[in-house]
Formats: structure tokens, sequence, C-alpha cells
């Protein structure tokens, strides 16, 4: 059986954490942009829509050059971040949850998306009719029935931010225990002379990972779906 | 009617709107009690109407006041918001919440509601017979169940208004038969006015004490029931064969016997096949035009039982073989449909008297809307 190093425990315990933290940061704003997308005709809806998935059609590089203008030190956010807050974001694991949440925030969007197209306006009529504000509706019909929907986009954002490698690299940049997540930790052992072993123990932890969120993923789909509609 | 007093009772719809090829363009008053039917054929605005009553449509132009509530007015930029319109909004899909057990479905609207509540659960689930279905899950319900529960949950929202939008045009017969009793007996114990939708005539004759006909996106018609059931203006929705007036009637005696009910009207009596209800129950029997006979004379030597003296009112001839004769029977409204062959050998015209003969058994006792106390408000009929 598989024994880890420490340096294996370390990359993977952040790599958890970062994706972990990074699905949890993209919820909420992409169940706003998915709602506006579907349920509203607000002008400058394809602006949003092509920013939303820039990332997934963008190299990883050019959305990590770009973060690093936003949130660097030099840049409008970071600067007002690290003035306010004392908050860097260059370097850090924060940098790296940022990084991963960008990169994973248009998948989580398509799936939050599908879910709520999926769900019958007439019952968020029928909840109105029934003295339910558009808010109550949404809250207790619209996004309970999402749920499905909203689960199977947090565990393919959390699978997404386990393999992000590019936008991190380049915006956290590669430092050990703050920002080395498994895939960067691969990259660094295939940098050293005799590090193919070390490389091969780290692909064969991410590949064992990935398989485990995705069953997890239909799993947890299947649960939601046959708690919710009974099928 | 128009009376600043009745107007605090009154439905008033009076709007415009564009949809696509389609135009609504609709103007009806209905008294806020009992039963109003928007009947028409699939497409004429039915739903339209209803949706944006509910708040869910928002017409071009016009004003809706429910009570003297104003819902919708273009003219003074008023446009109420859905959950505070205090509309019950029975869909013809039911619309259950899926994730949701049928109790809490239930008291979805009843939590929402404010002040003081009209009607509980309890009473709720005794007038529709949901015992039993409380903690169950709505996909494990049927058609009937379902249509049972929306209804329940709509009434549970304290509604001013309830909207029905064909809530049984997706049951098949045997369900309809089921839940019509339900809604007969919500309309006369509740006293809530219902707007009910339909395109069966069979409906509109056990449920509605008003009626608004529509004709694609007009309104055709709109009056008492029993005054317009009659008009000839219904024939092309009912059909021909299936066009006849409406009696209200009360049980008057049983031949146990003959196993014959008679039933009384305004205009006379009726012998039929035997009713299974109690005397002095009130009831609704549509006479179809087509069943009834005329006579010059009182005929001694035919087996139809049932020979009324009446005087012809009106004559409509149409293309084709067929007259309609419209008879008035001590002021009831009969409808006759005979050939012009028939019309002419005997010589009808308006003033004429005659006799309408009516077989027994023409005469649908299982059909029969029954009313617990007529409302109010229903014409003396």
């Amino acid at each position: 059986m598989l024994t880890l190093s420490a340096v294996e425990i370390e990359a993977l315990s952040l790599s958890m954490k970062v994706a972990v933290l990074a699905s949890a940061l993209c919820l909420a704003p992409a169940i706003g942009v998915a709602w506006l997308l579907s349920r509203t005709s607000i002008p400058g809806r394809w602006l949003i829509n092509v920013i939303a998935h820039a990332p997934l059609v963008l190299p990883p590089v050019v959305i990590g050059y770009l973060l690093l203008l936003t949130f660097g030190v030099q840049g409008p956010v970071g600067r007002w971040l690290n003035e306010m807050f004392g908050v860097r974001l260059v370097f850090s694991s924060g940098g790296a949850v940022l990084a991963a949440a960008v990169m994973a925030f248009p998948l989580m969007v398509r799936a939050v998306r599908l879910s709520l197209d999926a769900v019958d306006q007439g019952l968020e009529l029928a909840a109105r009719t029934l003295g339910a504000t558009r808010l109550d509706a949404f809250l207790t019909v619209t996004l309970p029935m999402m749920l499905p929907g909203i689960l199977a986009g947090l565990i393919m954002a959390f699978a997404a931010s386990l393999g992000e490698f590019g936008a991190t690299i380049t915006f956290a940049s590669n430092v050990e225990g703050q920002t080395r997540t498994l895939p960067l930790a691969i990259y660094t052992a295939t940098q050293v002379p005799d590090g193919d072993a070390a490389a091969l123990r780290l692909v064969m932890i991410a590949i064992l990972l990935s398989l485990v969120a995705l069953a997890l993923s239909e799993a947890v789909e299947r649960w939601a779906r046959r708690t919710i509609y009974g099928t | 009617m128009g009376s600043p007093d009745d107007l605090r009772h009154m439905i008033e719809v009076d709007i415009r709107k564009q949809l696509s090829a389609f135009t609504l363009d609709v103007a009806f008053t209905a008294p806020s009690s009992g039963v109003t039917a928007l009947f028409g054929a699939s497409g004429s605005g039915k739903t339209s109407i209803v949706q944006s009553i509910a708040g869910g449509l928002t017409p071009d132009a016009g004003r809706i006041a429910i009570n003297d509530v104003v819902f919708f007015d273009r003219d003074c930029g008023i446009d109420l918001a859905i959950h505070l319109r205090r509309v019950g909004y029975v869909f013809q899909d039911a619309r259950l919440f899926p994730h949701l057990s049928v109790r809490s479905n239930l008291e979805y609207g009843l939590k929402r509601a404010k002040g003081e509540h009209a009607i509980g659960t309890d009473a709720v689930v005794e007038l529709l017979g949901l015992e039993g279905l409380l903690e169950r899950r709505t996909h494990k319900l049927s058609g009937g169940e379902r249509q049972r529960v929306a209804i329940g949950r709509a009434l549970l929202a304290q509604p001013a208004l309830l909207l029905m939008d064909e809530p049984l045009s997706s049951l098949d017969p045997a369900r309809k038969a089921e839940l019509l009793p339900y809604i007969e007996d919500l309309r006369d114990r509740l006293g809530l006015p219902i707007l009910y939708i339909s395109h069966s005539f069979d409906e509109v004759v056990r449920l509605a004490d008003h009626l608004v006909v529509m004709d694609n996106g007009r309104v055709a018609q709109a009056g008492p029931f029993l005054e317009l059931s009659a008009s000839p203006a219904l024939t092309p929705l009912v059909g021909r064969f299936e066009a006849g007036s409406v009696l209200a009637c009360t049980v008057a005696a049983h031949d146990d016997h003959l196993k014959l009910t008679t039933l009384a009207f305004t205009g006379g009596q009726l012998r039929v096949p035997r009713i299974t209800l109690a005397a002095g129950t009130c009831l609704r029997v549509q006479v179809k035009a087509r069943d009834v006979a005329l006579s010059l004379s009182r005929p001694m030597d035919v087996s139809i039982t049932n020979r009324l003296p009446g005087r012809i009112v009106g004559i409509t001839r149409s293309d084709g073989p067929y007259v309609d004769v419209a008879i008035d029977i001590g002021g009831v409204r009969l409808q006759s449909l005979i050939t012009g062959e028939s019309a002419s050998r005997l010589g009808l015209e308006p003033g004429l008297q005659v006799w309408a003969l009516i077989k027994s058994v023409a005469v649908d006792g299982r059909k029969a809307g029954v009313r617990r106390a007529p409302p109010s408000s229903a014409p003396s009929a």
C-alpha cells in the first residue's frame, strides 16, 4: 500500500484545501450569473455570458496574467486589498484559491444554469400566487429543485480546481506549502534530476483523487435527484 | 349592476393584450360569488384572462379589479405584485412542488397568508378527502389526488378569488367524475367566488352560476348561466346535437314502483329515470334541443311522458335542414331542434301555442349538477 511522504501529504492537503475553498467561493456568484442568464433579459447579457465563459476558452496563462494585473500588488484591486486589509494574494494560498475559482467558474455556471433551466417556471408562478415574493419563491422552490445541479457543479468545480495549473503558477507562483498544489508538485518533480519516481507517485495520487471525485459526483447527484424528485 | 355598491362584489376585467398573432380584447363583469365559467374553444383566450388576473401576464392596456381591489390599471400605472393579489390559482397541471410533501405543499400558502385564516388545514383536508395523503410525496399521487391537493393548497392561501384553469382536463372520465363533487362542495360550502375555465359544457352545466363565452380572444356573450344556456350562440361551441336548455330543478318525488323520479321546475314537472338524490335536492339537468319534439295539440297516444304546454318565442333557421325553436314554458326557455320540413308542415311561428315533448330517458341523471343550497345571488329560476 502507498505510504505518503511529508511533501506528498502537504501537496495533497493543500490541493484539497484550495479546491474546497475555490468551489465554495464560486458557488454564490455562479448561481447569480446563472439566474441572470436564464431568467432575465437584461441588456449586456451576452457580455456577462462571454466573461463568465472566458476561462474556458482562454489559455490559463492568460487568465493568470490578467489576475496578476488586477490582483497583483500593483494592480488596482490588489493594492486596495493590501492597503485596507493587508492581504496579499500573490505567492499565497489565497491567490491559489482565487486562480482555481476563476478557472472553475464557467463549469459551475454551466451546471447551475442547466439545473435552473430545468426548473419549471410555472412552479415559480404557483409559489408567487400562493403569496411568496420573488426571492421567497426562488429560495423555497427554485433553489431546492436546483440542488442536484448545484451539487454536480460543486464537485465539478472541485475536480477542476484540483487540476488547475496554468493560472495558479502564473498568478500565485510555485511556493511550497502555499501554492504548490498537486499539479505544481508534479511539475516541480519533473524539473529536478531523478524526480521521475516522485512525479509518478504524485500522478497516481492525482488520478485516484479524480476518480473518487467523479464517482462521488455521480452518487451525490443520483441521491439528490431521488430525494427531491423521487425518480 | 353598475351601482357603486355592486362594484364592491364584482369581478371586473377589461383588458387588451397582443400575443404574437393573437389579440385578446375582453371586457366583462361577473358577480364575485358562485362559479363564473369562462367557456370557449381551446385557444380562445381563456387562460390568458386568468393569467392576467393572477398577474403572470401583463396586459397592454385596461383594468382588472376584484371586489374593488384594483389589480391592474394601465392608465393609473397600477400593477399589483402577484403575491399581494390573493388569488388561488389551480393550474391544469396541478404544479405541486415535487420537493415537498403533500402537507408542506398544502401549507405553503397558509404560512404566507396574512391576517385571520378563513379556512384551516383540517377543514381543507376534510373538504377534499386528503386524509392519508398528507405525509406522501407528490410523485406518488394519482392525477385526481394531485388536483385535489392543488385545490387545497390554493384554498389554504386564503384567497379572495379562486381561479381554476381546466382542473379536470388532464384526467380520465372516471377521475373527472370523482373530482366534480368536490368542486361542487367547495362552491356550495365556502362562499368563495370561483372563476372556472372549461371547454367542456358538461362541467359548465354542473358548476356555473354565471357564464362568459369566449370566442377568438373576445367575449361572445356573458350573463347568468341559466339565461344563456339555451342561447343559439352557444350552439357552435357545444355542438348542434349537444346544445340544449339547462333547467334548475328540485327533486319533487320518487316513484319506487316505476323507478321514476319527478323533478319540479318553474315551468312544470319532468318525469325522469330514477335519480338517487333525496327529495328536495336542488339540481340542474340539461334537456338537449334534439330531444325535444313539438306538437300542436296534446298528444295522448305517444310513449313520451313529459308533455309541457308552451309558446313559441323564437325560430332560428340555419343552413341545412335544421330549425331552432325557442319555447317559453312558464317563464323558462326550452330549446327544440327540429327539421325545417316539420316546422313548415306544422306552420310554426312565434306566438303559437305548442306542446313540448321530452322523452324521460333523454334526461341523464348521472350528469345532473347537484346544489346543496342555491347561492344567494343565483337568478331566481
